[in-house]
């Protein structure tokens, strides 16, 4: 009888504390239990996912926080910050994390969201582009993430040469590198739910990015897992932001097409 | 040029079918492999001692990687991406064995599983790899002599 009211007073609190990310939570269970494309967030043991969707014990909002304080900073030459043409970032960027990479004209190449970041900070702030792997490129592509959670990924293949990136990521997935001779699909499509000792084997979808892994202590791009990827399986990883990522990145997105935008996460 | 290759592999498959196709990469000990496929002559000889090391070690076999070996129970989380590794001394022959270590492709071009005495047909290898087998000739040995005695029936 205690151990109930014990139990009732525990699922009060949580929710008055937790409810919105606790169906948050729910909301990503469903959507990967529904299909057969799931978010690492399923293959998460639960104190990892308690973690990530309680923004208060989720370590990531250190970085969303310096995005956040960074979008009302005016930096540059231009004398303007994001605000300045952007206003709230709630309202103007919610849909960014869900339908990124787009095509970038002038480069001819797909643009994440750290390139539109540096693209924006170089052409219109006149300011000097952010480092890939800075707290603050990281912490203003986590902040812009973090607006637009639990919105379906949905990255569009009509504009300029999408589809043929796309298609170029798509042999990268397939492809075997490294001395241990592996592709993407050995692990990631082939054995997703498997251990490799003590690694839960995901299907690798990009929907939580950037994320705070545990084993780095820190938040991270999407580029930074590619290279640990690949160096793991001992093939010479490529630089972050290279075509061969963004290729990549494109592709993975297709493959993950509809899972909702977690970023910023946690895992393992 | 598309003759020579023809008739190279048409040599190929009767070498093969007369005395096995020997390989040979530059500073690798040479092997013969005969149809079944299998290698049955040993690189050098091996120590199941340091084989059961080799197959820990994660800069060396890692085999637990992928592999749940029952004979190593003071290790944890052993990986499930390949089969049990509990009895394959009795299942197979010490040939069987080296050949699924040096290059495991010859019998499935899809597995996932890494050749471990292998130099060619490799894509981007990272800098300080390169030139380089996952495990040396005699480490192979050392890990097909530990499997060897690998043989069922182990309690903790």
């Amino acid at each position: 009888m205690k151990r109930t009211l014990m139990g009732v007073a525990a699922a009060g609190l949580m929710a008055f504390g937790l409810s919105a990310t606790a169906a948050e939570m729910k909301a990503i269970d469903k959507a990967s239990t529904t299909s057969a494309v799931r978010s690492g967030f399923s293959y998460a043991i639960s104190e990892t996912r308690e973690m990530q969707t309680d923004d208060i014990q989720n370590p990531s909002f250190l970085w969303v926080d310096i995005g956040e304080e960074q979008w009302g900073t005016v930096d540059g030459e231009a004398g303007k910050s994001c605000e300045s043409c952007h206003g709230n970032a709630a309202d103007t960027m919610a849909n960014v994390g869900s339908t990124y990479p787009v095509w970038d004209p002038a480069t001819k190449k797909p643009m994440n969201v750290e390139l539109r970041i540096n693209k924006c900070r170089a052409e219109n702030m006149k300011a000097k582009p952010w480092k890939y792997e800075s707290d603050e490129l990281l912490g203003m592509t986590a902040y812009i993430k973090s607006v637009g959670r639990g919105k379906p990924i949905h990255v569009s293949l009509k504009d300029g040469d999408m589809e043929a990136w796309s298609k170029k990521g798509e042999q990268f997935y397939y492809q075997r590198r490294g001395l241990l001779d592996l592709s993407c699909a050995h692990c990631h499509e082939q054995n997703p739910g498997n251990l490799i000792r003590a690694e839960t084997l995901s299907q690798g979808q990009t929907n939580g990015f950037p994320t705070y892994r545990l084993k780095w202590q820190k938040l991270g791009s999407l580029h930074r897992r590619f290279r640990g990827c690949n160096n793991n399986i001992r093939a010479e990883p490529y630089a972050y932001g290279s075509d061969e990522y963004l290729a990549l990145e494109t592709y993975l997105a297709q493959r993950g097409a509809n899972l909702p935008v977690e970023g910023p996460s946690v895992r393992k | 040029m598309k003759v020579r290759s023809i008739f190279g592999a048409a040599l190929g498959i009767a070498l093969m079918a007369a005395a096995g196709t020997q390989v040979q990469a530059a500073g690798l000990v040479k092997y013969t492999v005969v149809e079944h496929p299998s290698i049955p002559e040993s690189l050098t000889k091996g120590d199941p001692v340091r084989g059961r090391a080799a197959v820990i070690n994660r800069q060396k076999g890692n085999c637990l990687a992928c592999h749940s070996i029952p004979e190593i129970p003071e290790e944890q989380f052993h990986g499930e991406v390949g089969p049990v590794l509990d009895d394959v001394g009795s299942r197979m022959s010490a040939g069987e064995i080296r050949m699924r270590i040096v290059d495991p492709k010859v019998i499935n071009p899809e597995t996932a599983m890494p050749s471990f005495y292998k130099l060619e047909g490799l894509h981007r290898v990272a800098k300080k790899w390169q030139g380089k087998t996952i495990l040396s000739a005699q480490e192979v040995e050392d890990v097909v002599a530990y499997m060897l005695t690998l043989k069922g029936s182990y309690s903790n």
